[in-house]
């Protein structure tokens, strides 16, 4: 049978690698497929807000759709200041995880550990919800004395959480694929630990662990479960850093709670897909700069390297 | 030192076939209970959904009423009144539940989709004001309750209560308790009257929401159906005006009219209900399933 198949494949290699080539491309193609079409679909369903409801309505802060109130503003600062709270959670405790677990940890802890932190990115958000409705947000309420614990605060807390996964994993990963030469040349010249750390390999690793941070950004901002059971969903614009001690209301949980009501068709119904397409640009545009920094980077890596 | 790695793996080599087990017994049960009962033909299904505040009402009398007839099979969903009737509409389900009358934009849209939605009344609710254990205030005017929720009062000392910030709570708009409140409480029934509820409200997506936050802060003010008030939380006597007294919310008070904020409950099938689903929403409204609504605390209707 073996040498059979080795027959076969010595005698047609051409066609056999044309196939998977093709299957490969195709794979490759049919993200950016869907994701196009995903596109257009939302453009197609959105645009018709744009036309029934006015430009000056759909800024205005004011976002109560059952009596035609379309402001959006609230729900888009309402995301924005949850992703950029979970991000100041993420980033310090993901990346500080990562050196941890790469730099300092003895290999059987690391074994442990990492996993550890997988099942954390694992655990369903809905799961995190209850937890913070029943246990974070009392007691964040109790200690800061606030009027009420769900707030864009716990809000940011929990999302930091489903974020720092991500960020661990992802940046774990690229500060070990940074060469062992570089650390002992380091160290070799006379520079301690955390010289090492903080000036040779993180550097070195800094396109790995951006993207890392990028990818947590992406995960929170689309988050929806969570937040909706823990934020309060008030739609009320954010203005300051204080309102992070306040209910907002995000893009993602407005689709979500409202999307199952609307009537097919209705203005209603368009300007849930315009939030939508809202959020699809964010998250491109969160992308794009993520690939851009890393891009030029690299770039400039090669020179200094050349 | 690979160990939890190693056992990591284990875990996966044993959990898989013990997977496809469980599902083999699973597929096993269901199969089964098929050639036991009824063939499949003979099986009737309603489709039921809506109303959040219906939902475990709807949810008894279709365990009750499967009992009965075992060939019905009824499906029961919340997901708000909103849901049931674009649902309805959508041709989706037989029978949705509303804790509001249609709307005439929803009427609309149903007739554009050749939908008939036909009303039937099952019930009646009173919609409860709650507040946390530990709040001294025991009674509030349906005015007080409207500037409260239009954020004209923002601290309970100002109704009588200690010097704390007035958190509101409120289902989100697809819920009909939500409109009821509106129309009925924050604008007192008064068509001319355009206010809102105030910006920070809190809008929850469930009642079970509602009964954590109230629960645990002596901030909070929230409103639901009667039937989901539980003794850990307290009710407030409502007076339709400053004159009037305070009256709590029972079945009794909800029959003879004398609490304010009651409403009926409603059932729309699409066109007047034939068949077994004629036979269901009879037996509904019949004195033996009327029962099951006084069980689950809300007001049956009284012929």
């Amino acid at each position: 049978m073996i040498s059979k198949q080795d027959i076969g494949i010595k005698s047609k290699p051409p066609k056999r690698e044309f196939l998977v080539t093709a299957l490969i491309k195709a794979a490759g193609y049919s993200a950016i497929i869907f994701v196009g079409m995903i596109f257009l679909f939302l453009l197609l369903e959105s645009l018709p807000a744009l036309r029934e409801v006015e430009l000056s309505s759909l800024l205005s802060s004011r976002w109560y759709p059952i009596e035609g109130y379309y402001g959006v503003l609230p729900l888009i600062g309402g995301s924005l200041i949850i992703t950029i709270g979970a991000t100041v959670i993420a980033l310090p405790f993901g990346v500080g995880t990562a050196i941890y677990l790469s730099e300092i940890a003895p290999r059987w802890l690391r074994d442990t550990l990492k996993p550890l932190v997988e099942i954390l990115g694992g655990l369903p958000s809905v799961v995190l919800g209850f937890l913070g409705m029943l246990i974070l947000s009392p007691y964040l309420r109790t200690l800061l004395d606030l009027p009420t614990g769900l707030s864009a605060l716990a809000g940011s807390i929990l999302l930091g959480g489903i974020a720092i996964p991500t960020v661990v994993s992802i940046s774990e990963d690229a500060l070990d694929a940074v060469p062992k030469s570089y650390r002992d040349a380091s160290l070799a010249i006379g520079a301690t630990e955390w010289q090492t750390i903080w000036r040779v390999t993180l550097p070195a690793a800094r396109s790995g662990v951006l993207t890392a941070v990028m990818l947590g950004i992406g995960r929170a901002i689309g988050e929806t479960m969570t937040v909706m059971m823990v934020t309060g969903n008030a739609p009320i614009l954010p203005t300051g850093l204080k309102d992070l001690f306040s209910p907002v209301r995000t893009m993602t949980a407005t689709i979500a709670a409202e999307m199952g009501e609307v009537a097919n068709s209705s203005t209603h119904y368009h300007v849930l897909f315009l939030i939508g397409i809202i959020l699809f640009l964010i998250s491109l545009i969160v992308n794009v700069t993520a690939s851009a920094v890393v891009f030029r980077q690299k770039k400039s890596q090669e020179r200094i390297l050349s | 030192m690979s160990l939890p790695l190693s056992q990591y793996n284990l875990i996966v080599k044993i959990s898989r076939p013990l997977l496809s087990l469980v599902i083999i017994i699973l597929a096993g049960c269901t199969g089964s209970g098929l050639s036991a009962g009824i063939s499949s033909d003979q099986i009737k299904i309603i489709e039921n959904k809506g109303s959040d505040t219906i939902v475990n009402l709807a949810l008894a009398w279709a365990e009750e009423y499967q009992v009965l007839n075992p060939s019905v099979q009824l499906s029961v969903t919340g997901g708000g009144s909103g849901t049931g009737i674009a649902a309805l509409i959508n041709g989706t389900v037989d029978i949705a539940n509303a804790s509001r009358k249609i709307k005439s934009e929803e009427i609309e849209t149903a007739l554009e989709n050749n939908s008939d939605p036909y009303e039937i009344v099952i019930a009646r609710d009173a919609i409860a004001i709650i507040v946390n254990l530990a709040n001294p205030v025991d009674y509030l005017t349906l005015q007080q309750i409207s500037a409260i929720y239009s954020g004209e009062i923002n601290n309970w000392k100002e109704v009588g209560g200690e010097d704390r910030p007035i958190v509101r709570l409120s289902r989100e708009t697809n819920s009909g308790t939500h409109v009821y409140f509106l129309d009925e409480v924050v604008r007192l029934g008064d068509d001319e009257n355009k206010t809102l509820f105030s910006q920070t409200t809190l809008l929850l997506p469930s009642s079970e929401g509602i009964g954590t936050e109230i629960k645990q802060n002596p901030n909070a003010i929230g409103y639901d159906g009667l039937g989901y008030v539980t003794h850990e939380m307290k009710v407030i006597g409502v007076a339709s005006s400053p004159d009037d007294p305070f009256i709590f919310p029972s079945a009794e008070s909800v029959n003879n009219g004398e609490y304010p904020i009651a409403r009926d409950l409603y059932m729309y099938t699409n066109g007047e209900p034939e068949g077994f689903i004629k036979d269901y929403i009879d037996w509904i409204l019949s004195a033996e399933a009327q029962e099951i609504v006084t069980e689950l605390g809300f007001v049956p209707i009284t012929k």
